[in-house]
C-alpha cells in the first residue's frame, strides 16, 4: 500500500546538509520504528549512523501511510524504504559503470564509499546522490543486501533522554505561548447546567481565560501552575446536569449474542449478509473468556499545541493518525484541509488510540478564538484515565467437539464485544467529528454514533477469531455490540488479546481434559513448520529450566493476525495462599522473518509480554452511574517493577523470509499462559480477565 | 519573599509562588524540562529528582519546601561519577522504549546505586516500585542497573 501510493525513491528519501533523511508516514511511538527504518537505509547503502536521519512526520510533506498500527510499520515503510534504498544503490552503480566503465559487479560499496575501475580514491555514494538526484521510480524487484551485516542499531534519541534534552511535545515552550487545561464533565452523560459565583470574573482578573462552547469547558493562561490551579476551582464552581447517568449495570451479562449485530466470519474475514452459520452438534467442550474494559494508561497524559493565524491551523500531536485526524478536524471546524497541518511530536507510549486525538481538537477549538497565540493544552492524568477511549469489553465463546482420536474433529468461536473502532475517521454522517471527545459537548454536538463493524480479515473482533490449527469443520461468528456504556477504541492487538487468551486457554483445558501433554497436543493440530519450530524450540529452553517445586507452568502459542510474527510463550508462577499470583519467568520464542532490530525486536516482545501481563493480574476499569471511578494509578493498578519476572527472549532469525511486525504478536499467548500455569499451579481456570486474589478465591469458593 | 533553591550545584532565585510545586518551577521557570509530569499524584515517578543525595518525587510538594536542600536533576547529574556511569548504561543497554520514564528512572537508579554499590534484583526492583514504565522496558532496565553496578 506505501509504495502502491508513493512509487518514486524520492518519496522515501532525501537529502539535507549533505545527509540522508529518510522519509516515512509512521510515527515512533516508542517502538523504534525511525531506529529501525535508518537502519534499514543505512544497511542497504552501507551509511555510518551520523549519515542518515528520519525526517519529521507532518501531513505537509511525508508520504500518507495512514495509521501508525497493526504492527503494519515494518512491512509497509520498512518495505518501501529498503526498496527505495536498493533502487538507489543499483542506479549509482549505474552511473558510475556510464561514466567511468566497468560493469556493475566490478563496483563495490563499503562505508558509503564505492570504488571500482578508475577510480584511484573511494567516491563517496552520497555525493554520487547529490549528482544524480532521487527522482526515480522504485524498483520493486531492485536487489536487497543480504541480511546480518548490521547489529546493535543504537536507539535513536536515547542519548538525549538520559541527559533530559530529549524534547517531547509536553516540553514544547513557545513564545507567547498559553497553556490550557480543560474542565471536563464527571462523565459523558452530564451537561453543564452553570458556573457558580464569581469565578469566572475572578480569574479573567488575573489573567486568566475561561473557554466555553456547551459542555466543553477550558481556562487558559500564560502559566502552567496557574492554570492547573484555575481549572481546579473552576472545576469546583461548575453544576452539572447528570442525566440518567451511566449504564452500570453488568457489562457482563450484556456481552450477548442477542445483543450484537451478528456477522459470520470466513478465513478470517466478516461476511456482509450470509446466513449465520449453524450451531455445531455434539460438541464435546465449551467454555466463554471474558476481558473487561482495559485503559491504554499512557504514562504521559495526552496534549497538543494548536496555533491559529486566521487561515492556517497548526497543530503539534501525538497522535497514531495525523492524516485522518487532520480531516475531521477539518471537517468539524470548516476548515480546507489544506488549511490544516499536523505535525508528530513525541508523547509516551499510546498502545493504540488514546486521549491524543481528543487533546488535538481541544487544543484547536481553543486556538481558533485566541489568533496568533500557540495554545499548549494538556490533559491531567485523570483526564486521561477517565476520558481516553478504552479498549472495549468482550467475551470469546468457544465450543469444540473432540473425536475418537483424541483430535479436535469441529470448533466454534464467536466473539461479543464493542468496536476497536473509535479513531476518528471521516464517513458519513460526520462519522469522524462524532469521535472527537469535545464535539460530543459543544453547544451544536455532534453525537456518537453506533459502532460500525471492521470487514477487514483480521480485523477488529475477529482478529485472531481463528485458530492456526488444523481442525475440519469450523464456524466463526462476531457479534458486535453497536452501543457501549464507555467509549471505546483501538488497544494494542484489537481483538487478538482476547480471543487468543481464549484459544489458547481453551486448547490447554482440552488436552488437560484428555490427559494429553500441551506440546504434543498443539502440534498434533499444526503443519506449519515455522510453528512446530517454535514449539521445539521453547520445549527444549524448558527442559533446561525445570519449574520450581509449587509452581505452576503454562505454555501457549500463537501467529499475529495468522500472518505475522509468530510467538510462543512459556510461563512459570507462584500463586500465594492469599491467591496473590507472582510470575518467575516469562520464556518468548519468536519467529518474525528476517530480523532488522534485534534488541528493538526484542524489546517490543517484552513489553507486550509485560503489558499483557498487567492486563492479566490487575487492569479493569471501573465505573458507576456518577462516572468512571478508575481515575489514578491507585483505582487502576498496573504492573510495576516488583512484579516483573525473569524474561528470556529467544529470536528465531529467518534472513530468508520477509519481515514482520512484532509489536502486538506477544500479549495475546503471554494471557493465555499465565491462566494455563495458574491452572496448572491451583487447578484453578480463570476465564475472565483479570486474575486478582478476589477473582481466584471466588473461583477456589465455587470449585 | 524570594525563594532561593539549589540546583545543579547553583543558587537560583525563584520568581515563581513558592506553593508551586517543584517540577512546574524546574520546568517552566528554570527551564529544566528534563523532568517529567505525569501524574501529579506521586504515584509514577516521572518527575523523580535527586533531594540531597536521594530520588524524590516533585510533582506535590510545593518548592518552598526543597529550600536549603541540594536538588540534581537528570541535567546535571552528569556532573557525578555516578550519574555519567548509570546514563551510560542505559545507553548501552538501550533500556527505554517511549523514553517518557527514562528521566525519573536514571534519577533513581543513581540514588540506589550511591546507597548500595551492588543491588541484587529484589533491591533493585524494590527502589523502582514507586515508578511506572507502561512499555515493558523493564528487563532492559534492570539490565542497565547490572551494567551500572559492575553485577555483569
Amino acid at each position: 500500500m506505501s509504495l502502491a501510493n508513493f512509487p518514486n525513491v524520492s518519496d522515501w528519501l532525501a537529502m539535507s546538509n549533505g545527509r540522508l533523511q529518510v522519509r516515512t508516514g509512521k510515527v515512533d511511538i516508542g517502538q523504534r520504528i525511525s531506529t529501525a527504518l535508518a537502519g534499514i537505509a543505512r544497511h542497504e547503502l552501507t551509511l555510518p549512523s551520523n549519515l542518515v536521519n528520519v525526517q519529521t512526520v507532518g501531513t505537509d510533506g511525508s508520504p500518507d501511510e495512514g495509521m501508525t498500527s497493526g504492527s503494519n510499520s515494518i512491512e509497509q515503510s520498512g518495505h518501501a524504504v529498503r526498496l527505495a534504498a536498493a533502487t538507489l544503490r543499483a542506479q549509482v552503480v549505474t552511473y558510475l559503470c556510464n561514466r567511468l566503465g566497468g560493469r556493475p559487479e566490478d563496483w563495490s560499496l563499503e562505508k558509503g564509499e564505492l570504488t571500482g575501475p578508475g577510480t584511484n580514491r573511494p567516491l563517496a555514494l552520497l555525493d554520487i546522490v547529490g549528482e544524480i538526484g532521487l527522482d526515480m521510480p522504485v524498483n520493486p524487484g531492485a536487489r536487497i543486501a543480504d541480511a546480518g551485516a548490521l547489529s546493535g542499531l543504537p536507539m535513536r534519541g536515547l542519548p538525549e533522554l538520559v541527559q533530559g534534552t530529549y524534547r517531547f511535545l509536553h516540553d514544547l515552550d513557545l513564545p507567547g505561548m498559553r497553556h490550557a487545561r480543560v474542565v471536563h464533565p464527571p462523565h459523558a452523560e452530564a451537561r453543564l447546567g452553570g458556573i457558580r459565583s464569581d469565578v469566572e470574573a475572578k480569574l479573567e482578573d488575573e489573567g486568566l481565560s475561561v473557554f466555553r462552547d456547551g459542555s466543553f469547558l477550558a481556562v487558559t493562561g500564560p502559566a502552567e501552575w496557574p492554570v492547573v490551579r484555575a481549572a481546579q476551582r473552576l472545576a469546583n464552581a461548575c453544576e452539572w446536569d447528570a442525566g440518567d447517568g451511566l449504564n452500570d449495570s453488568d457489562i457482563y451479562d450484556a456481552l450477548t449474542q442477542a445483543n450484537g449485530l451478528r456477522l459470520a466470519v470466513e478465513d478470517g474475514m466478516p461476511i456482509k449478509d450470509a446466513p449465520i452459520p449453524n450451531e455445531l452438534t455434539e460438541t464435546t467442550h465449551h467454555a466463554r473468556y471474558e476481558r473487561p474494559f482495559t485503559m491504554h494508561g499512557a504514562l504521559a497524559p495526552s496534549a497538543a499545541c494548536a496555533t491559529w493565524d486566521g487561515k492556517t491551523l497548526q497543530i503539534k500531536t501525538h497522535s497514531q493518525g495525523i492524516y485522518i485526524l487532520r480531516e475531521s478536524i477539518a471537517e468539524s471546524l470548516d476548515l480546507s484541509t489544506d488549511d490544516v497541518i499536523l505535525t508528530f511530536m513525541p508523547g509516551s507510549g499510546c498502545y493504540g488510540h488514546n486521549g491524543a486525538d481528543d487533546a488535538a481538537f481541544e487544543a484547536a477549538l481553543i486556538a481558533m478564538r485566541l489568533p496568533s497565540t500557540p495554545v499548549l493544552l494538556k490533559w491531567t492524568r485523570e483526564d486521561e484515565h477517565a476520558w481516553e477511549p478504552y479498549g472495549p469489553a468482550g467475551a470469546t465463546e468457544l465450543a469444540a467437539r473432540i473425536g475418537p482420536d483424541g483430535r479436535l474433529e469441529a470448533f466454534s468461536a464467536e466473539a461479543i464485544g464493542g468496536t476497536f473502532r473509535g479513531r476518528p475517521r471521516s464517513g458519513p454522517n460526520q462519522a469522524g467529528p462524532a469521535k472527537l471527545l469535545a464535539n460530543n459537548f459543544r453547544a451544536d454536538p455532534i453525537n456518537p454514533q453506533p459502532g460500525v463493524p471492521n470487514m477487514n480479515r483480521h480485523g477488529g473482533l475477529q482478529r485472531n477469531l481463528v485458530p492456526i490449527y488444523d481442525i475440519p469443520e469450523t464456524r466463526y461468528v462476531k457479534n458486535l455490540l453497536p452501543r457501549m456504556p464507555l467509549r471505546t477504541s483501538a488497544l494494542r492487538c484489537l481483538g487478538a488479546a482476547l480471543n487468543v487468551f481464549a484459544i489458547e486457554s481453551f486448547m490447554d483445558e482440552i488436552a488437560r481434559d484428555q490427559g494429553a501433554d500441551p506440546f504434543a497436543f498443539r502440534k498434533a493440530h499444526l503443519t506449519d513448520a515455522r510453528a512446530i519450530a517454535i514449539l521445539e524450540r521453547l520445549e527444549m529452553e524448558l527442559v533446561a529450566r525445570p519449574a520450581k517445586a509449587g509452581s505452576g507452568r503454562g505454555i501457549a502459542y500463537a501467529q499475529y493476525k495468522n500472518a505475522m510474527t509468530r510467538v510462543g510463550v512459556s510461563v512459570d508462577l507462584k500463586v500465594s495462599d492469599a491467591a496473590e499470583i507472582e510470575l518467575e519467568r516469562i520464556i518468548l520464542v519468536a519467529d518474525a522473518g528476517r530480523v532488522v532490530d534485534r534488541d528493538g525486536l526484542a524489546a517490543q516482545l517484552e513489553g507486550g509480554a509485560l503489558q499483557a501481563a498487567s492486563w492479566a493480574l490487575k487492569e479493569a476499569v471501573i465505573w458507576d452511574r456518577d462516572g468512571v471511578t478508575s481515575r489514578d494509578w491507585d483505582s487502576y493498578p498496573v504492573l510495576r517493577f516488583s512484579d516483573v519476572p525473569e524474561i528470556d527472549v529467544v529470536i528465531l532469525d529467518k534472513p530468508d523470509c520477509k519481515s514482520v511486525g512484532a509489536g502486538e504478536a506477544s500479549p495475546g499467548p503471554v494471557l493465555a499462559a499465565i491462566s494455563n500455569a495458574v491452572c496448572d499451579a491451583t487447578g484453578l481456570r480463570g476465564r475472565r480477565l483479570p486474575l486478582t486474589p478476589d477473582t481466584l478465591t471466588s473461583l477456589a469458593l465455587q470449585e | 519573599m524570594s525563594l532561593t533553591l539549589r540546583i545543579n550545584g547553583e543558587d537560583r532565585s525563584i520568581l515563581s509562588d513558592p506553593e508551586t510545586p517543584l517540577v512546574y518551577v524546574l520546568r517552566n521557570e528554570l527551564k529544566l524540562k528534563g523532568s517529567k509530569l505525569g501524574c501529579g499524584l506521586e504515584q509514577c515517578g516521572s518527575c523523580a529528582v535527586l533531594v540531597d543525595g536521594k530520588a524524590e518525587l516533585s510533582c506535590v510538594s510545593p518548592a518552598a519546601t526543597f529550600e536549603g536542600r541540594d536538588i540534581v536533576t537528570i541535567e546535571g547529574l552528569a556532573a557525578t561519577e555516578i550519574g555519567r556511569r548509570v546514563q551510560a548504561a542505559f545507553v548501552e543497554t538501550n533500556a527505554a522504549q517511549c523514553g517518557y520514564c527514562t528521566a525519573g528512572l536514571v534519577v533513581a537508579v543513581s540514588s540506589l546505586l550511591a546507597e548500595n554499590e551492588s543491588p541484587d534484583r529484589d533491591a533493585a526492583k524494590a527502589a523502582l516500585d514507586p515508578h511506572l514504565c507502561r512499555c515493558g522496558a523493564h528487563p532492559h532496565v534492570l539490565r542497565a542497573i547490572e551494567i551500572a553496578s559492575g553485577r555483569s
